[in-house]
């Protein structure tokens, strides 16, 4: 038996260490060549590492949200045969397609055995499934739960409220039979539906893409001089527009929504406001004023917020934009999105769809500039002509870094935005 | 010097912090204790230094050297003992090498797992940075968690301020001679123990308390054959006596006793053991602003206190004050900051007299249980009617098991007895296991012991004793 030592690849360009979001792996555990070992995060794109070899593992190197520098011990593995070469494992690219699982290790004298179903124990910041907390207590309020010291450890271990679980044994006192039950989810009786006190405080970690979220917030907020401007714009022409266009209905093309529209409606007006389109290094202090429109479109992935960058839109067709957005945004939802397609933007959108509200104060995506944030659509009565009328209208909110835009400036760029989209065939017309 | 990082600072080397700290090691985590020394370095504080340790190796001299006096006179067991005599110094320099060995291993443990001991006195500048005045100057320690365990000390009685005559169990534990006359104000367990052992030794013994009964933290039942002992022993025990002070000539203590006159007691030594105050300053505590409950500090069953990452355990986070459950809070703490979760959540903490004869208590008394609205079985066992107390000639005392009467569970144990302590063990895993009556009446006693009076109380609670 010998010893490998798997080391963290070079995960991405340039990068020279990632954070450990996740094992996949235990000390212990056998596992097979190709088996993913971790996960580990360089800027927003999740990287899998596989492992080179089959072995067991034997120690890890570090805890989950923990960062390791490229080349650092990953994981130590007991290995047959000779081990002492250390090995760097290929990393998994997230956007690779994923390759089937090896129908069987080959054959061995002593073969490996299979990775065991991933652990049983939930990890500790796991929230456990609401619906229990809607069950009502096993016993009367305000009595003991009986159990050993055993029992109660491991209830507390799984996050389990003892009050909520039926013992079974003499006089009620609960057993690990009684624990595995309620933790597998078994119905439990109604019984009383007192409802009982949640004391429960629970720690979780702040790591990942959320731990980068919320560096890169902070960072913004504390770094940029943010203020909001807020303008209605009456979108009743672009609707129309949009409409039509959709009912069209081009199989080889996607349904609009406004974002195409507004993208485009930017690509304009940072023709005119070339400030707005930039990038501020405020320790070199210099302005870096891109030519090319590269879009970040803020999106809610299960894990967190991700701007998937939409790439020269000056180049784009309505129906371009609208199948990149798309496509980005599904390839960030499944963590496929590589680091390319979520760095280099030049000036981002966001928007809460539906959720839109009326007003938003967005936080600028450093170091860009300026930030357009989508309220919702509200068809409402307008005064027009002597007269209401039904406009379908909606807000914009934006926000600008003050230490190098002026509000008067930002005031003349969201006019010049809505102005766009309020007469939308301004927005192909070729000057 | 260089200030020192560290992931666990440790306030305090008694059985609280030293546990703590050998705990959080095991977990590889980053500890640095301070320990602000004493004649043994410290290690161990309160409890090996100048409590649990030093007085119960005192109290067993006490008991041998009594033991051989009776049998200078006679045995009922015909034994004869020709002359005893007793070297205190020499059973001093005994118990100082007990406890020497004892601290000497704590030092070790704390060692094997990685435990930076720092000495000197600590003071702490904010929640996360410590200076330690050390011999060889100050020392900063920052740490990402603070884990207070300054312990208490014994409280004087404005009346009767420490020095000279009155002296507190600290010096009780090393006096160089018997004293003649030994006055003891307060008959809790601490005054109990080592007034009995100086009686034991030749003192004359004279204990005032201010309630009306000795031991009255425990149940009158539980404190009647300690008080026989005491008679027996030649103790005087004043009840409802306050002491007022010394005599001008400082030769006796002066005492008003409800009812009568003020009257002295000469005394060649007083010992003050009315109570132990947690230990909440001189180490910049006040600094930190931690909320308090009473003259404690206020720690959440995580052993937390109002700030975060500063977790506080032992005698300064509250009653009951003894040595095992600051241990267990130590752990608790140490599991915490490692990540797991964990909660102070013991059952029961028993509680043991080391009087004569020894008093065990663990969970509720029959009064506790009725009061908390429970219907209740009560059944004891008393040592007469067990042959292993008769042969060891120990006949007073008994086993007492209290149980909820619908389903039996057991709320409470007690006992009073010879050797007892021992069965504290016993008494502890019934209740943090759950058991029931019939759980105990289930289980094979080992026979002749003293534990199967245990057994015997828990069958005549369910009506089926054996040999009652």
């Amino acid at each position: 038996m010998g010893i490998r030592i798997v080391k963290l690849p070079d995960v991405g360009e340039g990068v020279a260490e990632a954070e450990l979001v996740e094992w996949h792996v235990e000390v212990g555990q056998s596992v097979l060549e190709d088996q993913l070992l971790a996960a580990v995060m360089t800027d927003k794109a999740t990287v899998e590492i596989p492992s080179p070899v089959a072995g067991t593992v034997i120690a890890l190197g570090g805890e989950v949200g923990g960062v390791l520098a490229v080349g650092a011990e990953l994981v130590r593995l007991e290995v047959a045969g000779e081990g002492d070469q250390e090995v760097a494992a290929a990393p998994r690219e997230a956007a690779a397609p994923s390759t089937p699982p090896a129908a069987a290790p080959a054959p061995s004298p002593t073969p490996v055995k299979p990775p065991a179903a991933k652990a049983t124990e939930a990890p500790p910041a796991e929230p456990r499934p609401v619906a229990r907390g809607f069950l009502g207590p096993p016993r009367p309020a305000g009595e003991k739960p009986i159990a050993s010291p055993a029992v109660r450890r491991r209830a507390r271990d799984s996050g389990v409220d003892l009050r909520q679980v039926r013992g079974s044994g003499p006089a009620g006192r609960i057993t690990h039979d009684d624990l595995d039950a309620f933790l597998r989810g078994g119905p439990q009786p109604s019984g009383l539906r007192a409802r009982v006190a949640n004391t429960g405080v629970e720690t979780v970690k702040v790591i990942g893409l959320r731990r980068r979220i919320a560096q890169a917030m902070a960072d913004s907020k504390r770094r940029v001089a943010h203020f909001s401007y807020v303008e209605e714009i009456d979108v009743t022409a672009l609707e129309d527009l949009r409409a039509t266009l959709n009912a069209a209905g081009r199989p080889d093309r996607p349904r609009l929504t406004l974002m195409p529209f507004l993208m485009h409606a930017l690509v304009r007006a940072v023709a005119d406001f070339p400030e707005m389109n930039a990038l501020y290094d405020d320790e070199a202090e210099t302005i870096e004023r891109h030519g090319g429109v590269h879009i970040g479109i803020a999106t809610q992935t299960d894990s967190g917020l991700m701007v998937p960058v939409v790439r020269h839109c000056e180049t784009r067709s309505l129906w371009d934009c609208a199948a990149e957005i798309r496509r980005l945004a599904e390839a960030a939802r499944d963590g496929r999105a590589t680091r390319a397609e979520l760095t280099g933007s030049t000036i981002t959108i966001t928007s809460l769809g539906a959720l839109g509200g009326i007003v938003t104060t967005p936080v600028i995506n450093r170091p860009e500039v300026a930030i357009i944030g989508v309220n919702k659509e509200v068809v409402r009565p307008v005064w027009q002509d002597g007269r209401f009328v039904p406009r379908t209208m909606m807000n914009l909110s934006s926000s600008f870094d003050h230490r190098v835009i002026d509000g008067y400036v930002a005031a003349r760029f969201v006019q010049r935005i809505k102005a766009l989209l309020e007469t939308p065939a301004t927005l192909f017309i070729e000057e | 010097m260089a200030d020192i990082a560290a992931k666990v600072l440790v306030v305090g080397g008694g059985p609280g912090g030293y546990v703590c700290a050998i705990r959080a090691g095991q977990l590889g985590l980053d500890v640095v204790l301070v320990e602000q020394g004493g004649p043994n370095g410290g290690l161990g504080g309160t409890c090996l230094n100048v409590g649990c340790i030093p007085s119960k190796a005192l109290i067993h001299v006490a008991d041998a050297y009594h033991n051989a006096v009776k049998q200078s006179a006679s045995t009922p067991f015909g034994l004869k003992v020709e002359h005893p005599a007793i070297d205190l110094l020499r059973a001093v320099e005994w118990k100082d090498a007990i406890v020497g060995r004892l601290t000497g291993g704590v030092g070790a443990l704390l060692k094997r797992h990685r435990v930076k001991i720092v000495h000197g006195r600590a003071e702490m500048v904010d929640g996360k940075t410590c200076r330690v005045e050390t011999d060889t100057g100050p020392q900063v320690v920052r740490a990402e968690h603070v884990v207070l365990a300054t312990g208490s000390e014994a409280a004087p009685l404005a009346a009767l301020p420490f020095g000279g005559k009155v002296i507190s169990s600290t010096e009780a534990l090393s006096l160089q001679t018997v004293p003649e006359r030994l006055v003891v104000v307060g008959a809790g367990y601490i005054g109990l123990e080592l007034g009995t052992a100086y009686a034991k030794l030749g003192a004359k013994v004279t204990v005032i308390e201010a309630e009306d009964r000795i031991l009255p933290a425990y149940d009158a039942e539980l404190a009647r054959p300690v008080a026989k002992h005491l008679r027996a022993l030649g103790v005087e025990v004043l009840t409802r006596a306050r002491a007022a002070g010394l005599s001008d000539d400082k030769g006796a203590l002066l005492i008003d006793q409800e009812g009568t006159t003020r009257r002295s007691i000469a005394a060649d030594r007083v010992l003050v053991a009315t109570g132990r105050r947690a230990r909440l300053t001189g180490f910049g505590l006040e600094r930190l602003d931690l909320t308090t409950n009473g003259a404690f500090v206020q720690v959440d069953e995580r052993c937390a206190t109002s700030m975060r990452n500063v977790w506080a355990v032992g005698d300064l986070a509250g009653e009951p004050m003894l040595a095992h459950r600051a241990m267990a809070q130590g752990v608790v703490v140490a599991e915490v900051i490692a990540g797991h979760r964990r909660v102070f959540d013991g059952a029961a903490i028993p509680a043991v007299c080391f009087t004569d004869p020894e008093i065990v208590t663990v969970g509720l008394s029959p009064e506790d249980a009725r009061r908390a609205g429970r219907a209740v079985h009560v059944a004891s066992f008393p040592f007469q009617a067990n042959g292993r107390a008769l042969t060891l000639g120990a006949e007073d005392g008994f086993v007492r098991v209290t149980a909820r009467a619908d389903n039996h569970l057991v709320l409470g144990i007690a006992a009073v007895g010879a050797g007892v302590s021992e069965l504290a063990a016993a008494f502890s895993l019934a209740l943090e296991m759950g058991a029931r009556l019939e759980d105990i009446g289930g289980t094979i006693h080992a026979h002749p012991t003293l534990g199967e009076a245990f057994h015997e109380a828990s069958l005549r609670a369910l009506g089926e004793a054996l040999h009652v």
